[in-house]
């Protein structure tokens, strides 16, 4: 690597205690480690919130009834009324991947939705999720999504390829769109973090750059998990009701 | 890029594994039921409170018509009450005024009677006196004593003439 410290350097693992099951190295590590206070910070929000509900929410209380209630409306509003069973689980996707982002503009925090294979991973469950349910719902009708309903038939020799690789590319497009801004934005922050050092007096400039970058990154991180989280309803939406 | 070190990827997949699995057990059988539960909560409460509050209202919509037709009921009473009593107020006057009235006609009537009674008897005297006047004035002037029948006939005839 050039020079003292890459901007891409805050990106590297590190195994905090190290870890094999079996030849498998599953080392305890910062990312896992930002997932566990991801998790537990979720659930004390949440928990904690509803330990003592009151009538007139607090704050505390707010946050999570409208954190429920944002979900639960865009639940109810992209795939309808079967999405109720899905709503736990678009509600801990849109939390894991808020939380992942938010907690990674914290100083020394580290931003686990910045790995590829973490979003990744996400998006094939997601992908995998949303097929099987369409599999389960409309069984072989299923194929009949990869041809749009009233096009013409001579054109299901470009229609449907085209269907199909659209189709297959939701898991590419879904990780790297998170990923991506995740990893830009910190890149970005690094490198004018490294022009204030370098341009010793003149630094305030790329400080105030950063500020402003920083601000930028609290929206992407919102936007972000909320992009993830409604296309993740979309596409829920598509397998139960096709088209 | 540290991100493309594929020697990383099975830890970090086993613990986002794991991570998310817990996420998602707790949200869905711990902290969504409690805050959905919460939000219930509030929604029944309000709607009873609503439901209550217009239960109320109707009762009081209802004991205030009674009120009012109580209030009607008993300002009839009191005018019907009022018109008797003046009718029967009316009824006493005339009836006193009547009887008031037969009482002084009858007193008219005896006063006049009493009247005509002493005039007649001041009429009979007055002969008397005017008879003695004229036999006293006919020996004084004449020195004999008139003849009675006679002063009686002209007195009575004098009197005819003054009624008259």
């Amino acid at each position: 690597m050039a020079g003292p410290k890459s901007p891409l350097e805050q990106f590297t693992i590190e195994r905090l205690i190290p870890l094999h099951l079996g030849s498998v190295d599953v080392s305890y590590t910062n990312s896992a480690l930002l997932m566990t206070v991801a998790v537990v910070l979720i659930t004390l929000l949440l928990v904690g919130a509803t330990r003592r509900a009151s009538l007139v929410p607090g704050r505390l209380q707010s946050v999570a009834e409208l954190s429920y209630e944002f979900i639960a409306g865009m639940v109810q509003e992209n795939i309808g009324h079967e999405g109720i069973e899905f709503f736990p689980l678009v509600f801990s996707i849109f939390m894991f991947v808020l939380f992942g982002n938010m907690l990674g503009l914290i100083p020394f925090g580290y931003t686990f939705t910045s790995q590829i294979i973490v979003t990744f991973a996400l998006s094939i469950f997601v992908f995998a999720l949303v097929t099987l349910v369409a599999f389960i719902r409309h069984g072989i009708h299923f194929f009949s999504f990869f041809f749009p309903p009233g096009a013409p038939v001579f054109m299901a020799p470009i229609l449907v390829p085209i269907e199909i690789v659209s189709y297959l590319s939701r898991p590419v497009s879904l990780s790297i769109r998170l990923f991506a801004n995740m990893m830009a934005g910190h890149t970005m922050m690094a490198v004018f973090a490294g022009f204030t050092i370098t341009l010793g007096v003149f630094g305030f400039f790329p400080i105030g750059v950063n500020v402003a970058l920083y601000g930028l990154e609290v929206i992407v991180t919102a936007l972000q998990a909320y992009v993830f989280t409604i296309l993740t309803c979309l596409y829920l939406r598509d397998a139960i009701h096709l088209h | 890029m540290p991100q493309l070190d594929a020697s990383t990827f099975p830890t970090q997949l086993f613990w986002l594994l794991v991570t998310f699995v817990v996420l998602y057990v707790l949200m869905r059988w711990l902290a969504l039921p409690r805050v959905g539960q919460a939000i219930e909560d509030r929604r029944k409460r309000l709607d009873n409170d609503l439901t209550r509050a217009a239960e109320l209202k109707s009762q009081a919509e209802a004991v205030l018509a009674a009120y009012q037709n109580t209030l009607a009921a008993a300002r009839a009473e009191a005018q019907a009450a009022l018109r008797q009593n003046a009718e029967r107020l009316a009824a006493e006057a005339a009836e006193r005024q009547r009887e008031l009235a037969a009482a002084l006609a009858e007193q008219v009537a005896q006063a006049e009677q009493r009247i005509a009674a002493m005039k007649q008897q001041a009429l009979a005297e007055m002969r008397g006196i005017a008879a003695d006047v004229g036999s006293a004035v006919v020996e004084k002037l004449t020195g004999t004593a008139a003849d009675p029948g006679k002063l009686a006939a002209a007195v009575e005839a004098a009197a005819t003439r003054r009624a008259a």
